[in-house]
């Protein structure tokens, strides 16, 4: 590859450039976390019950609360710069910690759904566009809008008393057995029985979208000189379709994931909830119910780091697919 | 000897329109046929078919397209592909969008020679770079690995004919392939046309409008309009005695210094009328601008009758009556 110290010098800039970037994001959500009313230890004392003027005092003076807004920014920020998120005070464990052991679960499902909405949707978009018009496109194409249309917590639940209740062929919930000390191989196939169900039902919606983004882009290069050029040296309908038309029409494709990707990542909340799946969605939306600013504030920086490599990342991978775009 | 390539009476039919029909047209080896035609008169649409590259919705209605004893049009898709960019191959009008802008030269110009030749990864690149070089495009070895955008367009068309002219075919096809182009650029891919041609004794199709081409580059000369050979004869001759009034009429319309002809002496002549006035038309499609037109002109398709060996015309009229005022066209450079 050609670019590659074109790439370096890109990726090394964007991170750079991407600092005073994060740095915007924290201060921007931590005052618009503070928007909102109370703090964790108004929760903490109001589901204790019987929490007292002083208790609740003591409970903000040990997390700090009581301080000034501007100080408690200036402590978090200190903190940051020291890499640490900070502890929240509801698990009563350190921020960096608690995300630690969600993130593996939120990545597999994200990898596992995008993963499969990708293969899924292009390939069921090349057979579209290579029957554009015929029973075979007209069928996936009410297929996908279904798909697209059916919320996925509905979707969740119908697996469920299908491959769960009815069938029995998979977990209805959670990450793994719960106890069952596995090791190995038998723990990834364990995982992978219960990824199943959330990962499908998170791809479907993006099945379609790709499926059809595919198809619409195909179209629209197959009507291109370069086509007919391509079939007039005598190459097959199938390398004509694979190496000619699909390859020009993943372009838009790689954008589309990759905005995916970056939302996924607190975007699975309800398929979470569905499968009670330990996975981020669910944390920051416990964290939005307690008030753990400091566990929200992390996951959101979390997402923003995602967002700005992602981006690179996608940057990266186009000027790889199409040589008219530079990497910059 | 049979020709190289022998159209019989093709018909080219859209579900709602058949813009060309009973076009018949013979190419020999190592033969430049210049077929002419305005916008609209259906001679890309002969060029594609040929090939069976037509668009979606067109078919051929009927006719034969010989070429090796085998009929094109009814040829099985698997030796279509065979024949297509080996023994036939094409050049198409607009290299800015007929080459695919996310493969390099190379390997487009490599993926022909792999499919028709079964050449290695490695032979086949090493083939590009000669053919990049048969093609007269400097420092061949770095150029290969360059991407359409960042060749000109007179490269571009050149990258084109090394695709063409990869597996040495027996006939070459050009679709306009000097349109988009600039007119000092066009006598080169022209020339280089021309020599490949020679050196690889191929037949050679040319498709034009431009009667400057035309002049110094065909052996013979077949003139569309509306869907329908007007007229053919040997270059020479039809510039010196053009029978059909449409011919003579283009024959007009073309700039030539000789005759003192400049802006500032007059307009140029014209064809009055437009080829949309041809739809229709029972009788002959040019009658509505035709200025020899008659009534019988109007009842039916007049014939294309054979003149002399290789001499066809299709207009009763100038045909009964010899050129009277004989069109001397000479070549516009």
């Amino acid at each position: 590859m050609r670019q590659l110290p074109r790439i370096l010098t890109a990726v090394r800039r964007t991170a750079l450039q991407s600092v005073p970037t994060i740095v915007g994001i924290v201060i921007l959500n931590f005052f618009l976390l503070r928007l909102a009313p109370g703090d964790a230890a108004d929760v903490l004392a109001g589901e204790a019950g019987a929490a007292t003027e002083e208790t609740l005092a003591a409970l903000k003076a040990k997390f700090g609360f009581d301080l000034p807004v501007l100080q408690q920014l200036g402590t978090y920020l200190w903190n940051l710069a020291h890499f640490s998120l900070g502890i929240s005070p509801r698990y009563n464990q350190p921020v960096a910690e608690l995300i630690a052991e969600r993130l593996p679960n939120t990545l597999s499902l994200m990898g596992a759904a995008l993963g499969f909405a990708l293969l899924t949707g292009i390939a069921l978009g090349a057979v579209m566009a290579s029957f554009a018009g015929r029973v075979p496109d007209k069928v996936l194409s009410v297929l996908s809008l279904l798909f697209y249309s059916i919320p996925s917590f509905w979707i969740g639940l119908m697996l469920i008393v299908l491959f769960a209740v009815k069938l029995g062929w998979l977990p209805s919930g959670g990450a793994e057995t719960i106890g069952a000390g596995f090791s190995g191989g038998e723990m990834l196939l364990d995982r992978a029985r219960y990824l199943v169900l959330p990962a499908f039902s998170l791809a479907l919606f993006y099945v379609a979208i790709y499926a059809r983004l595919t198809r619409g882009e195909m179209l629209e290069v197959k009507a291109q000189d370069h086509v007919r050029t391509a079939r007039a040296k005598g190459l097959s309908p199938f390398a004509v379709a694979t190496r000619h038309v699909l390859r020009n029409a993943l372009i838009p494709v790689t954008t589309m994931a990759g905005i995916h990707l970056a939302g996924l990542l607190g975007g699975a909340v309800v398929v979470e909830t569905v499968y009670s799946w330990p996975g981020l969605g669910r944390l920051a939306y416990e964290a939005v119910l307690g008030r753990d600013f400091h566990v929200l504030l992390g996951i959101l920086l979390l997402s923003s780091l995602l967002v700005v490599a992602i981006n690179a990342a996608i940057d990266i991978l186009q000027a790889a697919l199409d040589p008219r775009i530079e990497v910059r | 000897m049979s020709a190289l390539l022998d159209v019989r009476g093709l018909s080219i039919a859209f579900p709602k329109a058949t813009p060309v029909r009973d076009v018949s047209l013979t190419v020999e080896a190592g033969e430049t046929v210049a077929l002419v035609g305005e916008s609209g008169s259906g001679k890309s649409l002969t060029a594609l078919a040929l090939l069976r590259l037509l668009p979606e919705r067109a078919r051929i209605a009927s006719g034969e397209v010989l070429f090796g004893g085998r009929d094109l049009a009814r040829l099985g898709d698997r030796e279509l592909r065979d024949v297509r960019g080996r023994d036939i191959a094409m050049v198409f009008q607009e290299p800015m969008t007929a080459l695919n802008p996310v493969l390099s030269v190379g390997d487009q110009i490599a993926e022909v020679v792999r499919l028709h030749q079964g050449l290695s990864r490695g032979a086949a690149r090493a083939r590009a770079v000669e053919l990049l070089d048969l093609v007269r495009i400097p420092e061949p070895q770095r150029r290969v690995a360059e991407y359409p955008h960042e060749l000109s367009g007179g490269m571009r068309q050149r990258v084109m004919i090394a695709i063409a002219v990869a597996c040495s075919p027996r006939l070459l096809i050009a679709d306009e392939p000097t349109t988009a182009l600039d007119v000092t650029i066009q006598a080169q891919v022209l020339d280089l046309l021309d020599a490949l041609r020679r050196d690889l004794s191929m037949g050679l199709l040319l498709i034009t409008h431009d009667l400057g081409v035309v002049a110094e580059w065909a052996d013979r000369v077949a003139v569309m309009y509306a869907g329908r050979k007007v007229e053919e004869a040997p270059f020479e001759v039809l510039f010196a005695t053009p029978l059909h009034p449409y011919t003579r009429g283009l024959l007009a319309a073309s700039p030539r210094l000789e005759a003192g002809q400049h802006c500032s002496v007059g307009p140029l002549n014209e064809i009055r009328g437009s080829i949309a006035s041809a739809a229709g038309e029972k009788g002959c499609a040019f009658a509505p601008r035709c200025p020899l037109a008659r009534a019988a002109c109007r009842i039916a398709v007049p014939d294309l009758v054979s003149i002399a060996p290789g001499r066809l015309s299709a207009c009763p009229v100038t045909t009964a009556a010899p050129v009277s005022e004989a069109c001397h066209a000479a070549p516009v450079g």
